[in-house]
Protein backbone atom coordinates (compact mmCIF):
# COMPACT_ATOMS: atom_id res chain seq x y z
CA UNK A 1 0.00 0.00 0.00
CA UNK A 2 1.25 3.76 0.44
CA UNK A 3 3.46 3.31 2.88
CA UNK A 4 5.70 0.30 0.83
CA UNK A 5 5.66 2.71 -2.28
CA UNK A 6 6.87 5.40 -0.16
CA UNK A 7 9.75 3.25 1.32
CA UNK A 8 11.69 2.97 -2.37
CA UNK A 9 13.28 -0.60 -1.18
CA UNK A 10 10.11 -3.03 -1.63
CA UNK A 11 10.01 -1.84 -5.45
CA UNK A 12 12.13 -5.03 -5.33
CA UNK A 13 11.10 -6.98 -3.13
CA UNK A 14 7.47 -6.67 -3.57
CA UNK A 15 8.20 -7.34 -7.13
CA UNK A 16 7.42 -10.98 -7.12
CA UNK A 17 4.39 -10.24 -5.10
CA UNK A 18 3.07 -7.58 -7.21
CA UNK A 19 3.73 -9.73 -11.00
CA UNK A 20 1.67 -12.32 -9.33
CA UNK A 21 -1.04 -10.48 -8.10
CA UNK A 22 -1.02 -8.03 -11.43
CA UNK A 23 -1.04 -10.59 -13.69
CA UNK A 24 1.75 -9.93 -16.27
CA UNK A 25 0.90 -6.50 -16.15
CA UNK A 26 4.54 -5.26 -15.15
CA UNK A 27 6.06 -7.58 -17.59
CA UNK A 28 4.15 -7.14 -20.79
CA UNK A 29 3.80 -3.74 -20.35
CA UNK A 30 0.25 -2.50 -22.08
CA UNK A 31 1.72 0.50 -23.50
CA UNK A 32 -1.39 2.53 -21.87
CA UNK A 33 -2.93 3.33 -18.66
CA UNK A 34 -3.78 0.80 -16.71
CA UNK A 35 -6.36 2.09 -14.36
CA UNK A 36 -5.87 0.31 -11.44
CA UNK A 37 -5.16 1.47 -8.44
CA UNK A 38 -3.28 -0.87 -6.85
CA UNK A 39 0.03 0.03 -8.87
CA UNK A 40 -0.56 3.35 -9.71
CA UNK A 41 1.53 4.37 -13.36
CA UNK A 42 2.03 7.57 -14.53
CA UNK A 43 -0.64 8.31 -17.23
CA UNK A 44 2.56 10.48 -19.37
CA UNK A 45 3.90 9.78 -22.45
CA UNK A 46 7.10 8.29 -22.77
CA UNK A 47 10.26 10.51 -22.90
CA UNK A 48 8.39 13.40 -21.71
CA UNK A 49 9.33 15.84 -19.00
CA UNK A 50 6.04 17.80 -17.93
CA UNK A 51 8.00 19.17 -15.17
CA UNK A 52 10.77 20.06 -16.79
CA UNK A 53 8.87 22.50 -19.34
CA UNK A 54 6.47 24.15 -17.34
CA UNK A 55 9.12 24.70 -15.31
CA UNK A 56 10.67 27.31 -17.96
CA UNK A 57 7.46 28.48 -18.51
CA UNK A 58 6.52 29.54 -15.00
CA UNK A 59 7.88 30.50 -11.75
CA UNK A 60 9.96 33.52 -11.62
CA UNK A 61 11.54 33.44 -14.77
CA UNK A 62 11.27 36.48 -17.40
CA UNK A 63 9.77 34.95 -20.50
CA UNK A 64 7.75 36.37 -22.91
CA UNK A 65 5.18 33.68 -22.97
CA UNK A 66 4.03 32.73 -19.55
CA UNK A 67 1.78 29.64 -18.66
CA UNK A 68 0.01 30.36 -15.65
CA UNK A 69 -2.72 28.12 -14.21
CA UNK A 70 -5.35 30.34 -13.02
CA UNK A 71 -9.00 28.79 -11.20
CA UNK A 72 -10.96 30.72 -12.82
CA UNK A 73 -14.38 30.25 -10.98
CA UNK A 74 -15.66 31.10 -7.20
CA UNK A 75 -16.53 28.02 -4.95
CA UNK A 76 -16.95 28.15 -1.04
CA UNK A 77 -18.11 25.61 1.69
CA UNK A 78 -18.34 26.24 5.53
CA UNK A 79 -19.62 24.28 8.32
CA UNK A 80 -21.97 25.65 10.93
CA UNK A 81 -24.03 24.32 13.40
CA UNK A 82 -26.42 22.01 11.38
CA UNK A 83 -23.92 20.86 8.93
CA UNK A 84 -21.91 22.29 5.85
CA UNK A 85 -23.11 24.75 3.31
CA UNK A 86 -21.47 24.43 -0.14
CA UNK A 87 -22.09 27.48 -2.66
CA UNK A 88 -20.51 26.86 -6.13
CA UNK A 89 -21.09 29.73 -9.31
CA UNK A 90 -21.16 28.12 -12.54
CA UNK A 91 -19.10 29.96 -15.50
CA UNK A 92 -16.74 27.91 -17.60
CA UNK A 93 -14.00 30.02 -19.21
CA UNK A 94 -11.34 29.73 -21.58
CA UNK A 95 -9.17 32.51 -21.85
CA UNK A 96 -12.06 34.92 -22.05
CA UNK A 97 -14.16 33.34 -23.67
CA UNK A 98 -17.34 31.85 -22.00
CA UNK A 99 -17.53 28.72 -22.94
CA UNK A 100 -20.38 27.68 -20.40
CA UNK A 101 -22.63 29.43 -18.47
CA UNK A 102 -24.32 26.76 -16.79
CA UNK A 103 -21.44 24.05 -15.71
CA UNK A 104 -21.97 21.70 -13.03
CA UNK A 105 -19.02 22.62 -10.72
CA UNK A 106 -20.47 20.21 -7.75
CA UNK A 107 -19.31 16.41 -8.09
CA UNK A 108 -21.93 14.38 -6.29
CA UNK A 109 -19.70 11.18 -4.86
CA UNK A 110 -22.44 9.89 -2.63
CA UNK A 111 -25.62 10.81 -0.70
CA UNK A 112 -22.78 11.84 1.69
CA UNK A 113 -19.74 12.95 0.20
CA UNK A 114 -19.69 15.95 -2.35
CA UNK A 115 -16.69 17.29 -4.13
CA UNK A 116 -16.32 21.09 -5.92
CA UNK A 117 -14.05 21.79 -8.95
CA UNK A 118 -12.17 25.13 -9.52
CA UNK A 119 -9.41 24.92 -11.76
CA UNK A 120 -9.48 23.33 -15.13
CA UNK A 121 -12.57 21.59 -15.91
CA UNK A 122 -10.65 18.52 -17.53
CA UNK A 123 -8.47 18.01 -14.36
CA UNK A 124 -11.74 18.42 -11.48
CA UNK A 125 -13.77 16.23 -13.34
CA UNK A 126 -11.51 13.84 -14.18
CA UNK A 127 -9.83 13.22 -10.65
CA UNK A 128 -13.22 13.29 -8.73
CA UNK A 129 -14.50 10.94 -10.86
CA UNK A 130 -11.76 8.64 -10.33
CA UNK A 131 -12.09 9.55 -6.69
CA UNK A 132 -15.91 8.48 -6.48
CA UNK A 133 -14.56 5.17 -8.20
CA UNK A 134 -12.34 5.13 -5.14
CA UNK A 135 -15.02 5.71 -2.87
CA UNK A 136 -17.35 3.02 -4.11
CA UNK A 137 -14.97 0.65 -4.56
CA UNK A 138 -14.34 1.33 -0.37
CA UNK A 139 -17.47 0.86 0.46
CA UNK A 140 -18.31 -1.89 -1.65
CA UNK A 141 -14.32 -4.02 0.10
CA UNK A 142 -15.28 -2.62 3.89
CA UNK A 143 -18.59 -2.56 4.05
CA UNK A 144 -18.56 1.08 5.52
CA UNK A 145 -18.99 4.64 3.96
CA UNK A 146 -15.83 5.99 3.55
CA UNK A 147 -14.50 8.54 6.02
CA UNK A 148 -14.26 12.01 4.37
CA UNK A 149 -10.37 12.37 5.27
CA UNK A 150 -9.91 9.80 3.64
CA UNK A 151 -11.11 10.29 0.59
CA UNK A 152 -9.95 14.05 0.27
CA UNK A 153 -6.59 11.81 1.14
CA UNK A 154 -7.26 9.31 -1.48
CA UNK A 155 -7.55 12.75 -3.92
CA UNK A 156 -4.55 13.75 -2.62
CA UNK A 157 -2.37 10.83 -3.03
CA UNK A 158 -4.05 10.38 -6.86
CA UNK A 159 -3.41 14.16 -7.29
CA UNK A 160 0.12 14.50 -6.01
CA UNK A 161 2.10 12.11 -7.95
CA UNK A 162 1.30 14.48 -10.70
CA UNK A 163 2.95 17.80 -9.04
CA UNK A 164 4.71 20.27 -11.05
CA UNK A 165 3.14 18.68 -14.51
CA UNK A 166 0.71 21.01 -15.22
CA UNK A 167 -2.49 19.62 -13.33
CA UNK A 168 -4.94 22.74 -12.07
CA UNK A 169 -7.30 21.60 -9.74
CA UNK A 170 -8.61 22.88 -6.52
CA UNK A 171 -11.28 20.91 -4.98
CA UNK A 172 -13.27 21.23 -1.21
CA UNK A 173 -14.53 17.77 -0.34
CA UNK A 174 -17.37 18.07 2.25
CA UNK A 175 -19.74 14.80 3.65
CA UNK A 176 -20.77 13.98 6.59
CA UNK A 177 -18.80 10.69 8.28
CA UNK A 178 -18.88 9.06 12.36
CA UNK A 179 -16.90 12.12 13.25
CA UNK A 180 -19.46 14.36 12.07
CA UNK A 181 -19.54 17.16 9.25
CA UNK A 182 -16.11 16.94 7.30
CA UNK A 183 -15.17 19.98 4.99
CA UNK A 184 -11.34 19.39 3.59
CA UNK A 185 -9.39 21.40 0.73
CA UNK A 186 -7.29 19.62 -1.45
CA UNK A 187 -5.05 21.57 -4.52
CA UNK A 188 -2.67 20.20 -7.40
CA UNK A 189 -0.11 21.12 -5.12
CA UNK A 190 -0.74 18.49 -2.62
CA UNK A 191 -2.31 20.81 -0.23
CA UNK A 192 -5.05 19.06 2.20
CA UNK A 193 -6.39 21.32 4.81
CA UNK A 194 -8.99 20.88 6.93
CA UNK A 195 -11.27 23.42 8.08
CA UNK A 196 -14.42 25.22 8.32
CA UNK A 197 -14.51 27.58 6.01
CA UNK A 198 -12.60 27.89 2.42
CA UNK A 199 -13.20 29.29 -0.79
CA UNK A 200 -11.42 28.80 -4.06
CA UNK A 201 -11.41 30.13 -7.32
CA UNK A 202 -10.22 33.55 -8.45
CA UNK A 203 -13.73 34.83 -7.13
CA UNK A 204 -12.49 34.01 -3.79
CA UNK A 205 -11.35 36.91 -1.97
CA UNK A 206 -14.50 38.65 -2.70
CA UNK A 207 -16.08 35.29 -0.99
CA UNK A 208 -14.25 35.68 1.85
CA UNK A 209 -14.96 39.44 2.32
CA UNK A 210 -18.71 38.47 2.16
CA UNK A 211 -17.91 35.07 4.21
CA UNK A 212 -15.81 36.98 7.06
CA UNK A 213 -18.10 39.43 7.54
CA UNK A 214 -21.12 37.59 8.11
CA UNK A 215 -20.02 34.14 9.13
CA UNK A 216 -21.40 32.75 13.06
CA UNK A 217 -21.38 29.17 13.69
CA UNK A 218 -25.02 29.22 15.08
CA UNK A 219 -26.13 30.47 12.00
CA UNK A 220 -29.89 29.08 11.22
CA UNK A 221 -30.09 27.44 7.73
CA UNK A 222 -31.71 29.90 6.08
CA UNK A 223 -29.04 32.22 7.42
CA UNK A 224 -26.41 29.81 6.01
CA UNK A 225 -27.62 29.98 2.39
CA UNK A 226 -28.30 33.49 2.43
CA UNK A 227 -24.29 34.18 3.41
CA UNK A 228 -23.32 31.33 1.16
CA UNK A 229 -25.86 32.97 -2.02
CA UNK A 230 -24.52 36.44 -1.08
CA UNK A 231 -21.02 35.48 -1.34
CA UNK A 232 -21.35 34.17 -4.36
CA UNK A 233 -23.52 36.52 -5.96
CA UNK A 234 -21.24 39.33 -5.05
CA UNK A 235 -18.10 37.26 -6.49
CA UNK A 236 -19.58 36.97 -9.61
CA UNK A 237 -20.52 40.63 -9.46
CA UNK A 238 -16.78 42.06 -9.33
CA UNK A 239 -14.66 38.78 -10.69
CA UNK A 240 -15.71 38.45 -14.27
CA UNK A 241 -14.63 34.57 -14.35
CA UNK A 242 -17.46 33.70 -11.82
CA UNK A 243 -21.13 34.38 -13.08
CA UNK A 244 -24.07 32.30 -14.24
CA UNK A 245 -26.08 30.37 -11.39
CA UNK A 246 -25.43 29.78 -7.77
CA UNK A 247 -25.54 26.27 -7.18
CA UNK A 248 -26.12 25.48 -3.36
CA UNK A 249 -26.13 22.52 -1.58
CA UNK A 250 -26.68 22.00 2.37
CA UNK A 251 -24.84 18.96 3.55
CA UNK A 252 -27.12 17.22 6.54
CA UNK A 253 -26.40 14.17 9.08
CA UNK A 254 -28.61 12.12 6.69
CA UNK A 255 -27.08 13.00 3.48
CA UNK A 256 -26.75 16.38 1.48
CA UNK A 257 -29.93 18.39 -0.27
CA UNK A 258 -29.77 20.86 -3.00
CA UNK A 259 -30.92 23.68 -1.90
CA UNK A 260 -31.54 26.12 -5.17
CA UNK A 261 -29.90 27.20 -8.47
CA UNK A 262 -30.65 30.60 -8.70
CA UNK A 263 -29.60 32.74 -11.20
CA UNK A 264 -27.15 35.56 -10.02
CA UNK A 265 -28.13 38.75 -11.61
CA UNK A 266 -31.70 38.27 -10.67
CA UNK A 267 -30.13 37.60 -6.84
CA UNK A 268 -28.08 41.13 -8.01
CA UNK A 269 -30.92 42.84 -8.66
CA UNK A 270 -32.68 41.99 -5.42
CA UNK A 271 -30.02 42.63 -3.51
CA UNK A 272 -30.35 46.10 -4.83
CA UNK A 273 -33.88 46.95 -4.42
CA UNK A 274 -33.50 45.81 -1.08
CA UNK A 275 -31.23 47.89 -0.21
CA UNK A 276 -32.86 50.93 -1.58
CA UNK B 1 -2.11 -40.58 -6.61
CA UNK B 2 -1.78 -37.92 -4.08
CA UNK B 3 2.37 -37.17 -4.63
CA UNK B 4 1.56 -36.05 -8.22
CA UNK B 5 -0.76 -33.73 -7.48
CA UNK B 6 1.54 -31.84 -4.63
CA UNK B 7 4.71 -30.57 -6.71
CA UNK B 8 3.39 -27.20 -7.77
CA UNK B 9 0.77 -25.48 -5.56
CA UNK B 10 -1.53 -24.68 -8.46
CA UNK B 11 -2.30 -27.73 -9.61
CA UNK B 12 -5.95 -29.35 -8.50
CA UNK B 13 -6.09 -32.73 -7.72
CA UNK B 14 -8.57 -34.71 -9.64
CA UNK B 15 -11.16 -34.83 -6.22
CA UNK B 16 -10.39 -31.33 -5.82
CA UNK B 17 -8.10 -30.84 -3.17
CA UNK B 18 -4.96 -28.44 -2.98
CA UNK B 19 -2.68 -30.43 -1.20
CA UNK B 20 0.06 -28.41 -0.18
CA UNK B 21 -2.86 -26.38 1.06
CA UNK B 22 -3.98 -29.37 3.23
CA UNK B 23 0.16 -30.25 4.06
CA UNK B 24 0.00 -26.75 5.48
CA UNK B 25 -2.76 -27.44 7.93
CA UNK B 26 -1.24 -30.49 9.28
CA UNK B 27 2.29 -28.34 9.68
CA UNK B 28 -0.30 -26.12 11.61
CA UNK B 29 -1.83 -29.13 13.67
CA UNK B 30 1.91 -29.76 14.47
CA UNK B 31 2.60 -25.91 16.43
CA UNK B 32 1.75 -25.48 19.92
CA UNK B 33 -1.69 -24.95 20.99
CA UNK B 34 -3.13 -20.86 20.85
CA UNK B 35 -6.86 -20.01 22.25
CA UNK B 36 -8.14 -16.97 22.15
CA UNK B 37 -10.92 -15.98 23.87
CA UNK B 38 -13.55 -12.85 22.95
CA UNK B 39 -15.06 -10.99 26.28
CA UNK B 40 -17.63 -8.44 26.83
CA UNK B 41 -14.70 -5.73 27.78
CA UNK B 42 -11.65 -7.81 26.92
CA UNK B 43 -10.01 -10.27 24.74
CA UNK B 44 -7.65 -12.67 26.11
CA UNK B 45 -4.72 -14.55 23.72
CA UNK B 46 -2.70 -17.44 25.42
CA UNK B 47 -0.22 -19.51 23.84
CA UNK B 48 1.41 -22.75 25.05
CA UNK B 49 5.41 -22.23 25.23
CA UNK B 50 7.53 -24.70 24.36
CA UNK B 51 10.18 -25.14 26.66
CA UNK B 52 13.61 -22.98 26.20
CA UNK B 53 16.61 -25.17 26.54
CA UNK B 54 18.76 -23.78 29.14
CA UNK B 55 21.02 -21.50 27.31
CA UNK B 56 18.59 -19.95 25.55
CA UNK B 57 17.46 -16.61 26.63
CA UNK B 58 13.30 -17.31 27.02
CA UNK B 59 12.25 -13.47 25.95
CA UNK B 60 13.37 -14.02 22.47
CA UNK B 61 10.58 -16.66 21.64
CA UNK B 62 7.07 -14.28 21.51
CA UNK B 63 4.28 -16.25 19.90
CA UNK B 64 2.01 -13.04 21.05
CA UNK B 65 2.63 -10.24 19.00
CA UNK B 66 1.43 -6.38 18.81
CA UNK B 67 0.18 -5.70 15.22
CA UNK B 68 -1.03 -1.97 16.35
CA UNK B 69 -1.88 -0.32 19.42
CA UNK B 70 -5.25 -2.17 19.84
CA UNK B 71 -4.89 -5.07 17.80
CA UNK B 72 -2.70 -8.19 18.44
CA UNK B 73 -2.66 -12.17 17.16
CA UNK B 74 -1.41 -15.30 17.86
CA UNK B 75 -0.39 -18.13 15.72
CA UNK B 76 0.17 -21.60 15.28
CA UNK B 77 2.43 -22.95 12.95
CA UNK B 78 6.19 -22.04 11.50
CA UNK B 79 7.58 -19.33 13.66
CA UNK B 80 9.37 -18.16 10.49
CA UNK B 81 6.58 -17.71 8.24
CA UNK B 82 4.77 -16.29 10.71
CA UNK B 83 7.44 -13.62 11.12
CA UNK B 84 6.81 -12.60 7.38
CA UNK B 85 3.15 -12.61 7.70
CA UNK B 86 2.89 -10.59 10.97
CA UNK B 87 6.08 -7.85 9.78
CA UNK B 88 3.37 -7.26 6.44
CA UNK B 89 0.21 -6.87 8.79
CA UNK B 90 2.41 -4.26 10.79
CA UNK B 91 3.12 -2.49 7.66
CA UNK B 92 -0.39 -2.55 6.79
CA UNK B 93 -1.83 -0.74 9.83
CA UNK B 94 0.51 1.79 9.38
CA UNK B 95 0.04 2.18 5.64
CA UNK B 96 -4.07 2.06 6.40
CA UNK B 97 -3.68 4.91 9.09
CA UNK B 98 -1.59 7.17 6.71
CA UNK B 99 -4.23 7.01 3.77
CA UNK B 100 -7.70 6.87 5.46
CA UNK B 101 -6.15 8.42 9.09
CA UNK B 102 -7.97 5.71 11.02
CA UNK B 103 -7.06 2.80 12.29
CA UNK B 104 -7.44 -0.26 11.37
CA UNK B 105 -10.64 -2.41 11.93
CA UNK B 106 -9.82 -6.22 13.34
CA UNK B 107 -11.77 -7.17 10.18
CA UNK B 108 -9.77 -5.35 8.07
CA UNK B 109 -6.41 -6.60 8.94
CA UNK B 110 -7.78 -10.10 9.28
CA UNK B 111 -8.61 -9.77 5.40
CA UNK B 112 -5.68 -8.43 4.39
CA UNK B 113 -3.42 -11.21 6.59
CA UNK B 114 -6.19 -13.88 4.65
CA UNK B 115 -5.63 -12.47 1.30
CA UNK B 116 -2.28 -12.43 1.79
CA UNK B 117 -2.32 -16.04 3.05
CA UNK B 118 -4.66 -16.78 -0.16
CA UNK B 119 -1.99 -15.29 -3.00
CA UNK B 120 0.44 -17.40 -1.47
CA UNK B 121 -1.52 -20.55 -2.59
CA UNK B 122 -2.16 -19.28 -6.17
CA UNK B 123 1.39 -18.64 -7.50
CA UNK B 124 3.90 -20.77 -8.40
CA UNK B 125 6.80 -21.57 -7.31
CA UNK B 126 5.83 -20.97 -3.30
CA UNK B 127 4.48 -22.33 -0.88
CA UNK B 128 1.55 -21.68 1.24
CA UNK B 129 2.19 -19.92 5.23
CA UNK B 130 2.28 -22.67 7.30
CA UNK B 131 0.18 -20.89 10.17
CA UNK B 132 -2.95 -20.47 11.24
CA UNK B 133 -3.27 -16.98 13.15
CA UNK B 134 -6.00 -15.72 16.14
CA UNK B 135 -6.64 -12.24 15.88
CA UNK B 136 -8.29 -10.10 18.43
CA UNK B 137 -8.86 -6.61 19.10
CA UNK B 138 -11.47 -3.84 19.82
CA UNK B 139 -12.83 -1.97 16.37
CA UNK B 140 -13.26 1.97 17.21
CA UNK B 141 -16.77 1.61 18.32
CA UNK B 142 -15.73 -0.19 21.45
CA UNK B 143 -16.27 -3.67 19.80
CA UNK B 144 -14.16 -6.89 20.58
CA UNK B 145 -13.48 -9.24 18.03
CA UNK B 146 -11.66 -12.31 17.43
CA UNK B 147 -10.75 -14.03 13.92
CA UNK B 148 -8.97 -17.01 13.05
CA UNK B 149 -7.23 -17.40 9.77
CA UNK B 150 -5.59 -20.33 8.36
CA UNK B 151 -3.36 -21.50 5.74
CA UNK B 152 -5.85 -21.81 2.65
CA UNK B 153 -6.66 -17.94 3.01
CA UNK B 154 -10.29 -18.51 5.11
CA UNK B 155 -10.95 -16.39 7.52
CA UNK B 156 -13.88 -16.27 10.57
CA UNK B 157 -15.20 -14.71 13.38
CA UNK B 158 -15.22 -16.57 16.87
CA UNK B 159 -16.56 -16.16 20.15
CA UNK B 160 -13.37 -18.59 21.15
CA UNK B 161 -11.37 -20.85 19.06
CA UNK B 162 -8.12 -22.74 19.55
CA UNK B 163 -5.48 -23.26 17.10
CA UNK B 164 -2.28 -25.52 17.01
CA UNK B 165 -1.34 -29.13 18.57
CA UNK B 166 -4.66 -30.20 20.62
CA UNK B 167 -6.76 -27.49 19.22
CA UNK B 168 -9.77 -30.16 19.21
CA UNK B 169 -9.40 -31.03 22.96
CA UNK B 170 -9.12 -27.36 23.70
CA UNK B 171 -12.26 -26.24 21.48
CA UNK B 172 -14.07 -28.92 23.27
CA UNK B 173 -13.94 -27.34 26.61
CA UNK B 174 -14.27 -24.05 25.56
CA UNK B 175 -17.56 -25.26 23.76
CA UNK B 176 -18.48 -26.91 27.22
CA UNK B 177 -17.52 -23.81 29.03
CA UNK B 178 -17.95 -20.49 27.33
CA UNK B 179 -21.12 -19.39 28.44
CA UNK B 180 -22.59 -15.83 29.43
CA UNK B 181 -21.87 -15.98 33.40
CA UNK B 182 -17.98 -17.04 31.99
CA UNK B 183 -17.39 -13.73 30.16
CA UNK B 184 -18.86 -12.08 32.55
CA UNK B 185 -15.93 -10.03 33.67
CA UNK B 186 -12.67 -9.53 32.76
CA UNK B 187 -11.06 -11.63 35.37
CA UNK B 188 -13.12 -14.85 34.68
CA UNK B 189 -12.68 -14.44 31.15
CA UNK B 190 -8.53 -14.95 31.68
CA UNK B 191 -9.43 -17.77 33.75
CA UNK B 192 -11.61 -19.42 31.24
CA UNK B 193 -7.99 -18.82 28.60
CA UNK B 194 -6.12 -20.68 31.12
CA UNK B 195 -8.43 -23.36 31.98
CA UNK B 196 -8.37 -23.89 28.46
CA UNK B 197 -5.06 -24.09 27.85
CA UNK B 198 -4.27 -26.18 31.44
CA UNK B 199 -6.46 -28.99 29.81
CA UNK B 200 -3.54 -29.61 27.06
CA UNK B 201 -0.70 -28.12 28.79
CA UNK B 202 1.92 -30.08 30.40
CA UNK B 203 3.63 -28.37 33.62
CA UNK B 204 0.98 -25.97 34.86
CA UNK B 205 1.12 -22.32 34.35
CA UNK B 206 5.00 -22.19 33.72
CA UNK B 207 4.44 -22.92 30.27
CA UNK B 208 1.42 -20.80 29.53
CA UNK B 209 1.77 -17.33 27.83
CA UNK B 210 -0.80 -14.77 28.07
CA UNK B 211 -2.34 -11.43 26.50
CA UNK B 212 -5.20 -9.22 27.22
CA UNK B 213 -6.49 -6.19 25.47
CA UNK B 214 -9.00 -4.11 27.32
CA UNK B 215 -10.66 -1.50 25.54
CA UNK B 216 -8.87 1.66 25.01
CA UNK B 217 -6.40 0.37 26.47
CA UNK B 218 -2.95 -1.28 24.92
CA UNK B 219 -1.64 -4.93 24.42
CA UNK B 220 -0.61 -6.29 28.08
CA UNK B 221 1.45 -9.23 28.77
CA UNK B 222 1.06 -10.92 31.58
CA UNK B 223 4.34 -11.81 33.48
CA UNK B 224 5.29 -15.27 35.16
CA UNK B 225 4.26 -14.28 38.20
CA UNK B 226 0.65 -12.85 37.16
CA UNK B 227 0.13 -16.13 35.03
CA UNK B 228 0.96 -18.03 38.02
CA UNK B 229 -1.48 -15.76 40.80
CA UNK B 230 -4.27 -16.31 38.35
CA UNK B 231 -3.04 -20.61 37.84
CA UNK B 232 -3.34 -21.07 41.98
CA UNK B 233 -6.11 -19.18 42.15
CA UNK B 234 -7.88 -21.39 39.46
CA UNK B 235 -6.41 -24.42 41.36
CA UNK B 236 -7.93 -23.26 44.41
CA UNK B 237 -11.36 -23.02 42.97
CA UNK B 238 -11.14 -26.67 41.89
CA UNK B 239 -10.47 -27.86 44.94
CA UNK B 240 -13.08 -25.96 46.40
CA UNK B 241 -15.68 -27.27 43.83
CA UNK B 242 -14.31 -30.98 44.28
CA UNK B 243 -15.06 -30.31 48.42
CA UNK B 244 -18.28 -29.29 47.79
CA UNK B 245 -18.96 -31.77 45.75
CA UNK B 246 -17.49 -34.50 48.35
CA UNK B 247 -19.53 -32.78 50.98
CA UNK B 248 -22.81 -33.88 48.96
CA UNK B 249 -22.07 -37.16 48.14
CA UNK B 250 -19.92 -38.07 50.93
Amino acid sequence: MALLEVCGAPRAWAAPAAAAAAGSARGSDPGHYGFSARAPELAVPRGMQPTEFLQSFGGDQERNVQIEMAHGTTTLAFKFQHGVIVAVDSRATAGTYIASTRTNKVIEINPYLLGTMSGSAADCQYWERLLAKECRLYYLRNGERISVSAASKLLTNMVSQYRGMGLSMGSMICGWDKKGPGLYYVNENGIRLSGDMFSTGSGNSYAYGVLDSGYRPDLSPEEAYDLGRRAIVQATHRDSYSGGVVNMYHMKEDGWVKVESKDVSDMLYQYREASQ
Amino acid sequence: MASRYDRAITVFSPDGHLFQVEYAQEAVKKGSTAVGIRGTNIVVLGVEKKSVAKLQDERTVRKICALDDHVCMAFAGLTADARVVINRARVECQSHKLTVEDSVTVEYITRFIATLKQKYTQSNGRRPFGISALIVGFDDGGIPRLYQTDPSGTYHAWKANAIGRSAKTVREFLEKNYTEDAISNDDDTIKLAIRALLEVVQSGGKNIELAIIRRNQPLKMFSAKEIELQVSEIEKEKEEAEKKKSKKTG
